[in-house]
């Protein structure tokens, strides 16, 4: 997903873009292909840690030394299997810690220089899984409510100031991370699309941003079901 | 299991599709889950890239560029990688790929295995011309990269190969530099197919891009013949990307015996009214269709076949006439009809379609035995006049016919992956 942004924001743009991830070998062809894409953006990797609060300061501090950051897109996650988290607690607390403690702290590091600096517009990645928890993924669906409350006390803290937060819904898409989704025949929304989407709602400043649009309503709908009739339904 | 149909929409059968998200994976993936046959953008119109009951390895993931000389022109991508993609940002600096077909919304891997060409054939050749190197990767793991130095009898064999030959992962191609995105065109009505074969004859030499669309239901066979070449002279806008959809399927065909002729005469007249030279963007010229997405769906629900074909140039004003003919006596068609010459050059692909010759492309909504009685009859003149039909938009070609229009097909059935199969194979090669 934030690959697809970085291809929208480098079409047609000088941008100087800072790429993190964990594995360099992993990051390394999505900066060919930006370079290939805009050869005047300056396209920079950063391998590093994703899990150490320590490491994930250090990450965000050597990058924000650099120059002021206008956006940061915290778009990292992994999809696991709900049974596996409920069978092993090994699995469930690296969901927890992967899709929600990790962005959490990635945010709040990036928050503390965008304060300083009082400009800056931070990009958080929840899910509609978090909007309310279901049977079928609500591990996954729990770190990513952790995501959306921390997101609304970030925005709550920087009202009325120069620094934005941007939380983006996606519904489910079709990305690397379910892959194993689509074989199933799991309807999936074009990743290309919904990164288009992201990059308007970041553009406006946007708050909440269900991606694409129809998933406000939906959800919607799946937050005021009363218990009776929640409970009945295999989702 | 899902549903997946080809641009043809003529069935929507079953297939186990396994996205090729990564290029490290790609060899665990095809080594495992098959036989299957790579499957890009589901733009060509039959069963060549489809594998019904079957695994499908989407191509989709395989989308980066990866690496362009802006000195050389050398551009290394994956084959997931859309025609539309590299002209986008190639375009603005400089660049553009030498050969398109009628639609940029297919892959790089799409446009390799069906050798693709485009409306400047007689001097650009084909898509294969262009590529200087593939990276292949066989269901036992196998990889091989292959050009037309090195291990050239697995390019010849992968140009135009139909995806059977391994999964194609990476491509290095020779783009083209260009001042702009512009065309000089030029529009000239013709009345009959002497005129068709004396304007091709006489823009062959001059002209870059020469086509031609022709209404398939007059006996004399009379169209609008389009040339152009890239100039330096722009508009001061660029068009903007209006897009139409085609939002549902129509419960029948809305190309039919009713709007047809109609439909026909009033384009001809209306283009001829405005014949003439103009200025038009590449995208526009190029891929008139790409504004209108899902045009496909036009023909109802039961789908379209498009059936195209190439005879020897000496055969060619006979060939044509003969099957504008039976077309007319049978009443079906489309005013989706082009013709175009080819150029006198032999293809890189042992199983290439274009041939030195004239090239005929029609649609036809699918109305069952009577369509297919039709292609009978054109089948045959086909067959007589020693050509051949393009396997890419191909449902339902007699294997003999293939057999005769593809002569090499013998020495390419040697470099077939074993773990590769399709509705292609399995209905013209047996397995």
């Amino acid at each position: 997903m934030a690959e697809q942004c970085a291809r929208l924001w480098v079409q047609g743009n000088a941008v100087d873009l800072t790429l993190v991830g964990r594995s360099a070998g992993r990051i390394e062809p999505i900066a060919s292909d930006l370079r290939v894409r805009s050869p005047q953006s300056e396209i920079h990797v950063v391998e590093a840690e994703f899990l150490q609060p320590a490491t994930i300061q250090a990450t965000v501090d050597s990058i924000a030394a650099v120059g002021p950051v206008d956006v940061v897109l915290i778009a990292h996650g992994s999809l696991p299997e709900q049974t596996d988290c409920q069978n092993d607690l090994v699995a469930c607390h690296d969901a927890l810690v992967v899709n929600g403690v990790s962005p959490v702290l990635f945010a709040e590091a990036f928050a503390q220089h965008m304060a300083q600096a009082g400009s800056g517009t931070l990009v958080l990645i929840g899910s509609v899984a978090g909007d309310r928890g279901r049977k079928s993924n609500y591990v996954y669906g729990s770190a990513k409510g952790l995501v959306t409350r921390y997101a609304q006390g970030l925005q709550h803290r920087f009202a009325g100031t120069g620094v934005k937060v941007v939380l983006v819904k996606p519904g489910p898409t079709d990305t690397p991370m379910t892959a194993h989704l689509k074989s199933g025949g799991a309807k999936l929304a074009p990743v290309a699309d919904v990164a288009q989407q992201i990059v308007d709602a970041i553009g406006r400043g946007q708050a909440v941003a269900y991606v694409p649009g129809k998933w406000r309503v939906i959800m919607m709908v799946i937050r005021h079901l009363p218990a009776f009739v929640f409970n009945k339904l295999n989702i | 299991m899902k549903a997946i149909s080809s641009w043809g929409r003529l069935n929507a059968l079953p297939h186990q599709l396994i996205k090729l998200a990564d290029p490290d994976q790609v060899t665990d993936v095809i080594r495992q889950q098959k036989p299957g046959v790579a499957f890009g953008n589901g733009r060509s119109y039959g069963d060549v890239c489809l594998n019904p009951d079957g695994v499908l390895w989407h191509t989709g993931g395989l989308d980066r560029l990866i690496q362009f000389d802006g000195q050389t022109g050398r551009l290394v991508c994956g084959a997931g990688v859309l025609l539309r993609d590299i002209q986008r940002v190639m375009v603005p600096q400089g660049w553009i790929l030498p050969v398109t077909p009628g639609t940029q919304l297919i892959t790089v891997g799409g446009a390799i295995a069906n050798d693709v060409h485009g409306k400047n054939h007689h001097v650009l050749g084909s898509f294969g011309d262009h590529v200087r190197r593939i990276r292949l990767i066989r269901t036992d793991g196998q990889v091989i990269e292959c050009s037309q130095q090195q291990q050239a009898d697995w390019f010849a064999a992968t140009v135009g190969g139909m995806g059977l030959t391994g999964v194609i992962v990476e491509a290095d191609i020779q783009l083209r530099q260009i001042t702009g995105p512009w065309l000089e065109t030029e529009t000239l009505p013709y009345e009959n197919l002497d005129d068709f074969f004396k304007l091709a004859d006489d823009s062959e030499a001059g002209w870059e891009h020469t086509v031609s669309w022709i209404d398939c239901l007059s006996d004399k066979g009379r169209g609008l013949f389009m040339r152009a070449n890239p100039t330096d002279v722009g508009l001061p806008a660029e068009p903007k990307g209006r897009k139409l959809a085609m939002p549902l399927v129509p419960p029948v065909s809305l190309v039919n015996p009713l709007s047809l002729k109609p439909f026909n005469t009033l384009y001809y007249n209306l283009k001829k009214s405005k014949a003439g030279r103009s200025i038009s963007h590449y995208e526009g010229f190029s891929y008139p269709l790409d504004n209108i997405m899902e045009w496909n769906r036009m023909y109802g629900p039961k789908g379209f076949f498009q059936y195209q074909s190439v005879v020897p140039r000496e055969v060619g004003l006979a060939a044509v006439q003969a099957t504008l003919g039976e077309i007319a006596k049978s009443g079906q068609g489309s005013f989706l009809a082009v013709l175009k010459t080819f150029g006198d050059r032999q293809p890189v692909g042992m199983m290439s379609f274009p041939q030195p010759g004239v090239t005929l492309a029609l649609d036809f909504p699918n109305n069952g035995t009577k369509t297919l009685k039709l292609f009978e009859r054109m089948d045959a003149i086909v067959r007589e006049a020693g050509g051949r039909i393009y396997p890419a938009k191909d449902a339902r070609m007699p294997r003999d016919l293939f057999e005769q229009g593809y002569p090499r097909l013998n020495d390419f059935l040697t470099f077939r992956d074993p773990g590769i199969s399709s509705g292609l194979s399995r209905r013209l090669m047996g397995s």
